[in-house]
């Protein structure tokens, strides 16, 4: 079986936004990357969980962006996984870098393709059902669980206010999300093998972007906080009751 | 030409988020000097026509056994069609649930931009072009969608349901509907309780309750307020609470119009996922934690003292002492 694990690269956390050329970039100097946390966390560590239990599984990492995206794509690789691909082009919108990775696995005949629920900087959430759909396979969103017997994928997902298991043939789309399995840390041995694993470069595909960024901006900032003193809780909900309206 | 709405259902009943999606959409297609017309695939207990009140002139309600549960693929195949047959130019989901693997899908079927997230109507006065979050809330994006025909899926609370007088046309459609590759084996609904990101309360705690055998002044206050659960990652992590309740950056994302957070420092990961409540409340005994800097108001206390204090005054205000 081979499994391929879609990786974005997000800023860190922790980094301050702002935006350059007037408002129409994500101001980058000085920002730390990281694999975004649903693809590290969750889908790769899941999909190694998956080949301990059965080595004959194949994992290959994805990912679609420019040289700078090396590193992350090394540290995914010290987790685990096979091998890489990098789609060496600039992932403009959702749509572009969907119709990269359909051609990929197309061409690669994956059985299951994991992504994250959605990337931490622009939230979009989107890549896994395009994929699907451009693909022709299922796909399962807001995975929380994870498993595979034979050519069957038993997956848990979130649905309001509860669960819900299914059962799907392979070949599958998985969005994955917390639940699925717990965050590890690379360690020495992941690190040194990580450096001799293949990383393959391929070109990217036509593919016209649907959407483009116009501008960003940021939220208007709060009035301050107003503070009450621990023996004013009746005070706190009056406030809330007839001042905010919210209870 | 029309906005067509999904119109999303649970148990029978019609979501509270589609109810927004539908008062989007109208409001939408009375810019663009459209009507507004809604799909509903499956069985419901609600009389359809009533959703009229929310501004859709129409609404098609399919029937099929093979739509009797929630399958993306084939969903998404009966929504083109429908797109198709009647000439929708927008598509509008919630994007809870099922509108995130259903809005990408429609998108690549349609070839038609996306949008997911989106906080606002569409700016319509140079091109089309809508406000959605990024960052985790952190900021804004206006995107442009170039394409003829248009996806966007709504955030959840980010629109006022509104609600007059109208009746909706209840009508069919012939489509064709494929068998689903996925077949559900078991659900597990914590029914009767409020859902975490529908929910206009929520009541959230922290490290700062020491244990999960402290929750009982959690979850009271949480009734006395008609909330629903949430909490921050180490809890969540260190199994005092469900995953499900986890919130932030990478947990669950949401926007109640009140937010109660008690023990929690407000670590810029918590606050990423949390920052569009409307009105946020924090009960934190450090003066210095850096949630009261995103705070309404606040309390300087120990929430073992406070969160008893604060159900007995609810229940005062709410009438039920
Ligand atoms: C990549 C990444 C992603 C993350 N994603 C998330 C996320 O999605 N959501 C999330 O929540 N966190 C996330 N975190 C973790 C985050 O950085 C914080 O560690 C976490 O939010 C802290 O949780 P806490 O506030 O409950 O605990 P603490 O930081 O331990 O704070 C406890 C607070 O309780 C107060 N307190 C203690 N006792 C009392 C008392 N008796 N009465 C009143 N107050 C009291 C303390 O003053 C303190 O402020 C993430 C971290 C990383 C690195
Ligand atoms: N540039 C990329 N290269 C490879 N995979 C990606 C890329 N961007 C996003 N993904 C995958 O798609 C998921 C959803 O991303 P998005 O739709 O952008 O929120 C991510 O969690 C990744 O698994």
């Amino acid at each position: 079986m081979k499994i391929l694990v879609c990786i974005s690269k997000t800023p860190d956390t922790t980094a301050k936004i702002a935006f350059t050329d007037n408002n129409t970039k994500f101001a980058e100097a000085g920002v730390q990357w990281i694999i975004n946390p649903y693809d590290e966390w969750y889908a790769l560590v899941r999909a190694i969980e998956l080949k301990e239990a059965n080595p004959a599984i194949t994992i290959h990492l994805l990912h679609v962006g420019g040289t700078d995206s090396e590193p992350i794509i090394r540290k995914a690789l010290a987790l685990g996984g096979d091998e890489a691909i990098r789609v060496n082009a600039d992932p403009t919108d959702s749509y572009f870098v969907a119709a990269q990775i359909a051609e990929v696995v197309r061409s690669g005949g994956y059985d299951l393709v994991l992504t994250g629920k959605e990337t931490i900087d622009y939230n979009n959430g989107a890549i896994g059902g395009m994929v699907a759909e451009l693909l022709d396979f299922p796909y399962v969103a807001l995975a929380t669980g994870l498993n595979v017997e034979g050519s069957t994928a038993t997956v848990k997902r979130e649905i309001e206010g509860g669960e819900e298991t299914v059962e799907v043939s392979l070949p599958v789309v998985v969005g994955c999300q917390k639940g699925m399995a717990e965050a590890r840390i690379p360690n020495m041995r992941g690190i040194m093998a990580a450096r001799t694993k293949p990383l393959k470069v391929t070109e990217p595909v036509a593919a016209e972007p649907l959407t483009l960024v116009a501008e960003f901006g940021m939220p208007p900032a709060k009035a301050g906080v107003k503070l009450l003193s621990a023996d004013n809780v009746e005070e706190l909900v009056r406030l809330l009751h007839e001042e905010a309206r919210v209870i | 030409m029309s906005v067509l709405i999904f119109i999303d259902h649970t148990s029978g009943m019609i979501k509270k988020a589609s109810r927004e999606a539908i008062s989007y959409g109208a409001q939408l297609a009375a810019q663009l000097g459209t009507t507004a017309e809604g799909v509903l695939l499956g069985n419901v207990a609600e009389d359809l026509s009533a959703l009229g009140q929310h501004g859709v002139q129409k609404v098609y309600h399919l029937q099929h056994t093979n739509l009797d549960h929630f399958d993306a693929q084939v969903y998404t195949k009966v929504l083109a069609q429908v797109a198709d047959q009647t000439g929708a130019q927008v598509l509008v989901f919630s994007n809870n649930t099922s509108g995130k693997a259903l809005a990408p899908a429609l998108s690549v079927r349609l070839k038609a931009g996306l949008v997911s997230g989106a906080v606002s109507l569409p700016d319509t006065s140079n091109g089309f072009v809508v406000k959605k979050n990024v960052f985790s809330g952190k900021a804004f994006a206006n995107v442009a969608v170039t394409t003829e025909r248009k996806v966007i899926a709504l955030n959840v609370n980010a629109f006022t349901i509104t609600t007059g007088t109208g009746t909706a046309e209840v009508a069919s459609l012939n489509v064709d509907v494929p068998a689903p590759k996925t077949r559900v084996i078991s659900k597990d609904k914590s029914s009767g309780k409020v859902t975490l990101s529908e929910a206009e309360v929520v009541v959230s705690a922290g490290r700062g309750l020491k244990g999960p055998e402290n929750w009982g002044i959690v979850e009271e206050l949480a009734t006395a307020l008609d909330a629903a659960l949430a909490c921050s990652r180490p809890v969540a992590d260190a199994h005092w609470r469900p995953h499900s309740e986890h919130v932030g950056q990478t947990g669950v994302a949401i926007a109640p119009n009140l937010y109660v957070a008690a023990g929690i420092s407000g670590a810029i990961q918590h606050l990423a996922g949390v920052n569009r409540s409307k009105v946020i409340v924090v009960i934190n005994k450090d003066p210095e934690a850096p949630f009261f800097k995103a705070a309404d108001y606040g309390i300087v206390g120990d929430v073992f003292e406070i969160l008893p204090k604060f159900t007995e005054a609810v229940k005062k205000v709410k009438g039920v002492a």
